[in-house]
């Protein structure tokens, strides 16, 4: 997910609060509006983002690594048995010849991760390494790695109990299978589950979705030409993704999907090059992160600090267990529902193993975080609360500058990267709103025109004002989504088992056999 | 034994010629069958936003109707009315593969295109798919001018 820390855009508030200009703009409506949004969702945001008593902790950090830990178990490292199964269902080479011209495992995998695959791995990965050291990029892998279970398990689902329409379109996600799966187990409050889960997915979607992104491309954009109002770029913006998904422009979303995945090979092409002209200093890397995980180098807060950091942004980054995914996969065309769960667990893999290890890795190699030269260990800037860097960077700005001191115009690319994902990320989480809208209010073209308006106002809102306690709600509502999600998938998971046995032993048996294509 | 000829539509006056050739042929032999295909360009590998991929099978149908209707079934009932033994398959994916790939398939002995249709650019980019075809086919290929 495109999201930052939480906890650092509240500092900033709370810096920019303190600082005279914020001062004079107190007495305005944004301020005023801040404070209502502070007063009416602190409760839930604290609740939320609690630490763990005496810790830093979030507990919900630890209910998506927990849960992906279980999924693995259960589903016995269902990751790794069956990873060259999903490579190959990725390639099609199980996907019957005369489905040609439905949604591929391809085209649904690719669909899913330009909703994903963004700030979280530009921006996050910065924050994790600046606060945590290289060793949070340890921990940071061993979350994705055991996210993949949680995909596999929301997906599988997703397709399993989507609604297929009598007009050929389809609907799925957590709220279908929350409601049809706890009524074929016999269990009450499925229907009550769904309503609450659809509720934080709409929320989740206007703020972390929506504003969150609008905010950071008006950042960016204002970075490189300089400050002006943010109303401006996201009347622009609000216009682009309305002439999308209300107008139904084809040929903007086809640019912007096309360019999106280039933006995010040139990401990880950038980043290679950079490794392999520094290809002598890998190993030290690597010997850094594996240092780093388990002593953490002078990190604020040690092996811990670094733990908490890889844990939260892989978490935050690949959305694994959060079950947006799951909407997202459910439009593929299977007879086997399992087939999309295999595919879906990549996603972790791609999104936080590989693109957020590249970023940990240039950042690392690049030396912008100064080492003490007598002992070896990271120096902390003046507050104490970050590795200080060569020029005081941290998040975005930090990956640029690694970026940079590898090719020196990066930069500019970045940035472009970081409008358009930002971009493609409202695209994606639009849908996933819209689908929990109409569960909620019926699939009719005037519902549907009513939640594509509002999801425009909300662009404008997102980029025009810093309201800080309306994104830390959002992001809030979208991390609520994981908690019913992840207590529903703990019943469900049965279900998939199931599935689960019966795909291994027909596979084994060679009842499913590949098509020669 | 029925020699079985492939034809490959593509809508246009060329794909018209290929099938007016194949008919000629067709006659000289005592017994064949025409089968003719139109293959709507697709491809699994491409990016696709959400809720194109919802309304995917949709548009699936809509666009096999289409292609059914407008270029095989009329190309099928002149031929059978003729006095040809025809019939056709609409199917998505890559021209020259799926062409290809059918013709195995069906037992075809020769497939019969039109020339390249494509415009300037995209042929010198990526070949038109009549190149692609002859240049992989598993049987004889006739381009017809």
């Amino acid at each position: 997910m495109k999201t930052t820390s939480v906890f650092g855009l509240t500092t900033a508030l709370a810096a920019a609060a303190a600082s005279p200009l914020a001062a004079q703009d107190a007495v305005g409506i944004d301020e005023k509006v801040n404070q209502v949004f502070a007063d009416l969702t602190g409760p839930f945001v604290s609740l939320i983002f609690a630490p763990f008593p005496g810790t830093s902790f979030p507990w919900i950090v630890m209910w998506l690594v927990i849960a992906a830990t279980v999924f693995t178990l259960y589903f016995g490292f269902v990751q790794f048995r069956f990873f060259k199964h999903a490579i190959q269902l990725v390639k099609g080479d199980y996907s019957d010849p005369n489905d040609a011209g439905e949604v591929s495992h391809f085209q649904a995998l690719a669909t899913a991760l330009s909703g994903t695959v963004g700030l979280g791995n530009i921006a996050g990965v910065a924050v994790a390494v600046g606060i945590g050291g290289p060793g949070a990029t340890f921990w940071m892998i061993l979350a994705g790695l055991l996210g993949m279970a949680s995909k596999f398990t929301e997906c599988t689902l997703g397709v399993k109990y989507r609604n297929e329409y009598d007009d050929g379109t389809v609907s799925g996600g957590p709220m279908y299978y929350i409601s049809k799966g706890f009524s074929e187990l016999g269990l009450p409050g499925g229907k009550i589950l769904a309503v609450v889960f659809s509720v934080f997915c709409i929320l989740g979607a206007l703020g972390g979705g929506n504003m969150f992104q609008a905010n950071q491309a008006h950042a960016q954009i204002s970075g490189i030409v300089g400050d002006y109002p943010g109303w401006i770029t996201g009347i622009i913006f609000a216009a682009v993704v309305f002439a999308v998904i209300v107008g139904g422009i084809k040929s903007i979303a086809n640019v912007t999907e096309k360019v999106v995945p280039f933006m995010g090979i040139l990401y990880v092409g950038a980043a290679l090059v950079i490794l392999i002209v520094n290809y002598d200093q890998i190993g030290w890397a690597f010997g850094q992160i594996f240092a780093g995980a388990f002593t953490g180098l002078g990190v604020a807060g040690g092996m811990v600090g670094a733990l908490i950091q890889g844990f939260k942004r892989a978490a935050f980054s690949n959305e694994a267990g959060v079950g947006s995914a799951a909407i997202a996969h459910s439009a593929v065309r299977t007879k086997e529902p399992i087939t999309e769960g295999f595919v879906s667990l990549l996603e972790p893999l791609i999104d936080t193993v590989v693109i957020c290890t590249m970023t940990a890795l240039v950042i690392v190699i690049s030396q912008q975080m100064i080492i003490n030269p007598e002992t070896g260990n990271y120096m902390l800037n003046e507050a104490g609360t970050a590795i200080a860097t060569v020029d005081g960077n941290s998040g975005v700005a930090l990956t640029s500058a690694a970026f940079a001191s590898g090719i020196s115009w990066f930069p500019y690319v970045l940035a472009i990267a970081v409008v358009l994902f930002a971009f493609s990320t409202m695209i994606s989480w639009s849908y996933y709103g819209l689908k929990a809208w109409t569960y909620l209010f019926g699939e009719s073209k005037t519902s549907e025109l009513v939640f594509k308006v509002i999801f425009c106002i909300f662009i404008v809102i997102g980029a025009a004002a810093s309201l800080g306690p309306v994104i830390d709600f959002s992001d809030a509502a979208i991390f609520a989504m994981a908690v019913v999600n992840i207590f529903c998938l703990y019943f469900l998971m049965k279900l998939v088992k199931t599935e689960l046995s019966s795909y291994a032993a027909r596979l084994d048996s060679g009842e499913i056999k590949k098509f020669t294509h | 034994m029925t020699v079985k000829l492939v034809v490959g539509l593509d809508g246009t006056e060329t794909g018209d010629r290929a099938l007016a050739f194949a008919k000629d042929l067709a006659s000289k032999i005592d017994a064949s069958e025409l089968i003719a295909i139109y293959v709507i360009e697709w491809s699994p590998f491409t990016f696709q936003t959400a809720d194109e991929n919802a309304k995917r099978h949709l548009r699936r149908e809509e666009e096999i109707d289409l292609a059914t209707s407008r270029i095989v079934e009329p190309a099928v009932a002149a031929l059978r009315s003729a006095g040809f033994n025809a019939r056709g398959i609409v199917r998505h994916g890559d021209v020259a593969e799926t062409l290809d790939k059918l013709t195995v398939e069906n037992g075809g002995s020769q497939i019969i295109v039109g020339r390249a249709s494509a415009d300037g650019f995209t042929k010198r980019m990526f070949g038109s798919s009549t190149q692609n075809l002859v240049m992989h086919a598993s049987v004889p290929v006739t381009v017809v001018g």
